[in-house]
């Protein structure tokens, strides 16, 4: 008793953009990222390069304002929302400059209410897809993948995020490192904030274990796509190699994952945990939610929380599928062996309620996929 | 009971420990931190290949230094210089390195008796890894700087990943070669700060060699990787540090950390296999646990020393655990650990037991709620 009621397919961009993208990764405010870009961009400029700025934030650092010397700057637009005015990239007066290259600050910011684009990350795909090369400046808490791991560590859940196929997508993407000790120093000096927002920042965010954290963070994430970047010259990455351990046995199988959507908010974390995992291991990624349908009625409508939890899979280029039936993990548990899923990812809905008489879903999909790996993924609390 | 078994024993943790430092590891402690009070600082770029611009980082941090008013000094330099290089160099004191010719071969020596009359506050010191001939003070360049640091003045320096002893037989794994000058690991582990110097893969390939394009881009890419991954490791280990000395908890690092439960009813090959696999997907570590059972029949019992072999084999740091409730045992351990996928086999499928009570496995799922739980099919009896 189940049928497919939708499949869409992940996001995919209709043609591969013309412009290249290079992202300059940091680990937080202050360690340089804008100044390496506009470095970067002057010794273009004096090789005679056409070069122009589309988007800077100043942040009143002097340092950095001087690396714009000699820049041409696209005036930003206007845009009014709610009474107030606000100021955001000008897309269509780059593409009617059209310079060989435009630098583009902060690429994770979310654009005012009314502009063309929700994101400045939007934005750039439409300087990309006009043939226009691309520098931009990213930290790497935006990634979407890592949302989790930096509130946990942090205590912020950063709401400005990227999909991370937007970074993975990049040419080249290089990190901007600074000890966290020196990022310190450059706050005490009053380089990065102003002396009271700088002091708040220090007992925030900016403690020395957060950023040691998130440093870290930055280091792995620019190994993940260097190791990216490697798999797509035909190159085994570097974990994908067994020739130095024998006993680990034949290359793996290709991996497909599933992913089981509900419409509980820990499916957000759910969704972010399993097409990180995927990524890492080179899997496909699809989800899956069943709606259950009650005898001869009408199935459950979806809500808008669902609805939320679908196109969000999508915006991560997971490709989504909507299937009704009465029992749900049989649904579920079908599905994966048609699709030749390998292994399938659960939350731990209703898992404290297992033995209150009621099975949950959890336990379900447990007892009939004797035959898959089933990932029941935690509840990442602080 | 095999040797291998009382080895992995010896390392597995008693089910409860005590944290509190001995007042000898305290003494310990403080002396280790005088000593580092009194020593000067070491700070450390690291490259990924030549010409990535380690040294132009080393002298521009130390004119910003000289420029804050600290006394710096250049100790050795690569010459011929660039003319970027050459501009820096001219901003700063320079205390050449002596000229010596030994068996036919020329080398250059830090000029230690200088370095110490001059005293500075701060000495940069280019190409770390550099050998002395016999006959001088230290046969390597990095114990000169090790002598300069405990005569309380702070070192900056700059090496190249090709030249860490313990990392040439990656290094020779993907260009080939192996460095005949070499800075054990661990003295870069000792550095107070390390930085990764970074660029664009592209970039560096602009910088010529004979190399076909696709081979100086992989090779690049995997040297890359490689100084990455050391980086965000030694980072890794000062967190730890800091967060120890600091009695700072942080339940999640940003490293994946997987523990891999084998039984004696199971092969766990599948399993510890997968385990390898995706801890070198992550770049995280393995730890296989079992927990230790009495009157173990002969099968069962080769079964489980099959399992720990394998385990051995795929390196992964094998732990016993002791405790009269297994899953307990697990999950305490697993909590020490900072453990973030634990991966078990489905229980033996028993109809009539499922009915009537719980499995071990729904019993891990219902009490690690801080933790991924990966369930591996059961292995067919063949």
């Amino acid at each position: 008793m189940s049928g497919q009621v939708e499949t869409v397919q992940a996001d995919a961009t209709s043609a591969p953009p013309k412009g290249r993208l290079k992202v300059f990764l940091g680990y937080a405010a202050g360690v340089g990222k804008t100044y390496q870009m506009l470095d970067e961009a002057q010794e273009l400029r004096r090789k005679g390069v056409d070069v122009v700025v589309g988007y800077f934030e100043p942040h009143g650092r002097q340092d950095t304002i001087a690396k714009t010397a000699d820049l041409e700057f696209i005036p930003r637009q206007k845009v009014e929302y709610r009474g107030s005015v606000f100021e955001e990239m000008d897309v269509d007066a780059i593409l009617l400059r059209k310079p060989a290259v435009c630098l583009v600050d902060e690429f994770a910011h979310t654009n005012v209410p009314g502009s063309p684009r929700l994101k400045r990350w939007e934005d750039v795909q439409v300087l990309l897809q006009a043939g226009i090369d691309v520098f931009t400046t990213l930290n790497v808490q935006h990634l979407e993948s890592l949302n989790d791991e930096v509130w946990h560590i942090t205590g912020v859940r950063v709401r400005e995020t990227v999909p991370d196929w937007v970074v993975d997508a990049a040419d080249e993407v290089v990190l901007v490192d600074l000890t966290a000790e020196a990022l310190q120093n450059r706050l005490h000096r009053g380089v990065v904030y102003t002396a009271d927002k700088a002091k708040k920042a220090m007992e925030n965010f900016f403690t020395e274990a957060n950023l040691t954290a998130l440093r870290e963070m930055a280091l792995r994430h620019t190994a993940h796509e260097v190791e990216g970047r490697l798999s797509d010259l035909g190159t085994p990455a570097r974990g994908m190699t067994h020739a130095a351990r024998p006993a680990a046995g034949p290359p793996a199988r290709h991996e497909r994952i599933l992913i089981c959507l509900t419409e509980r908010p820990s499916t957000a974390v759910l969704i972010r945990r399993g097409k990180r995992v995927a990524d890492y291991l080179q899997a496909d990624c699809l989800a899956v939610h069943v709606q259950r349908n009650f005898g001869r009625g009408r199935p459950e409508t979806r809500s808008g929380a669902l609805e939320k939890h679908l196109s969000f899979a999508r915006n991560l280029h997971i490709e989504t599928h909507v299937l009704k039936g009465k029992d749900v993990a049989g649904t579920i548990v079908d599905f994966a062996r048609e699709q030749n899923i390998t292994q399938i990812f659960l939350g731990r809905t209703g898992v404290k309620a297992l033995w209150g008489g009621v099975r949950s879903t959890v336990h379900r999909v447990v007892r009939l996929a004797r035959d898959r790996e089933i990932t029941v993924v935690a509840e990442r609390l602080r | 009971m095999a040797e291998w078994m009382t080895r992995g024993a010896s390392r597995s943790l008693p089910a409860s420990i005590d944290k509190r430092p001995s007042p000898e590891e305290l003494l310990r402690r403080v002396q280790a931190e005088e000593r580092r009070a009194r020593r000067g600082r070491l700070k450390v770029f690291l490259g990924y290949a030549s010409r990535v611009g380690k040294s132009f980082r080393m002298l521009d941090e130390g004119r910003r230094r000289k420029e804050r008013g600290e006394d710096v000094v250049v100790a050795a330099i690569q010459f011929p210089l660039t003319p970027d290089l050459e501009a820096l160099m001219a901003t700063l004191e320079y205390i050449p390195v002596l000229k010596e010719t030994y068996a036919g071969n020329e080398y250059e020596v830090l000029d230690v008796a200088a370095i110490f009359r001059r005293h500075p506050r701060v000495c940069l010191v280019d190409e770390l890894a550099y050998d002395n001939p016999p006959g001088t003070r230290n046969p390597k360049r990095w114990q000169d700087v090790d002598n300069i640091l405990d005569q309380g003045v702070s070192v900056i320096t700059a090496v190249n990943l090709q030249h860490i002893e313990e990392q040439q037989d990656a290094v020779e794994r993907i260009t080939g070669k192996r460095a005949r000058q070499t800075v054990p690991e661990r003295f870069l582990r000792s550095a107070d700060e390390i930085v990764l110097v970074d660029a664009a893969v592209d970039d560096m390939m602009k910088r010529a060699s004979a190399l076909e394009p696709v081979d100086l881009r992989r090779r690049l890419s995997e040297l890359r990787e490689l100084a990455l991954l050391l980086a965000a490791d030694v980072i890794d280990g000062q967190l730890e540090n800091y967060l120890r000395s600091n009695g700072v908890e942080l339940r999640w690092g940003s490293q994946e950390r997987i523990l891999v439960c084998v039984t004696p009813r199971s092969d766990a090959g599948a399993m510890l296999r997968s385990g390898r696999r995706n801890a070198d997907r992550f770049h995280g570590n393995l730890l296989v646990c079992y927990v230790r059972q009495t009157g173990l029949g002969a099968k069962d019992q080769a079964t489980m020393d099959a399992n720990l072999a394998l385990a051995l084999e795929l390196e992964a740091d094998v732990h016993v655990l002791d405790g009269a409730d297994p899953i307990g045992a697990i999950i305490r351990f697993a909590r020490e650990q900072k453990i973030t996928q634990i991966f078990v086999g489905h229980s033996a499928p028993d109809r009539w037991k499922e009915l009537w009570s719980r499995s071990p496995v729904d019993r891990l799922i219902k009490a690690a709620t801080d933790i991924d739980i990966r369930i591996f099919p059961h292995p067919q009896p063949s």
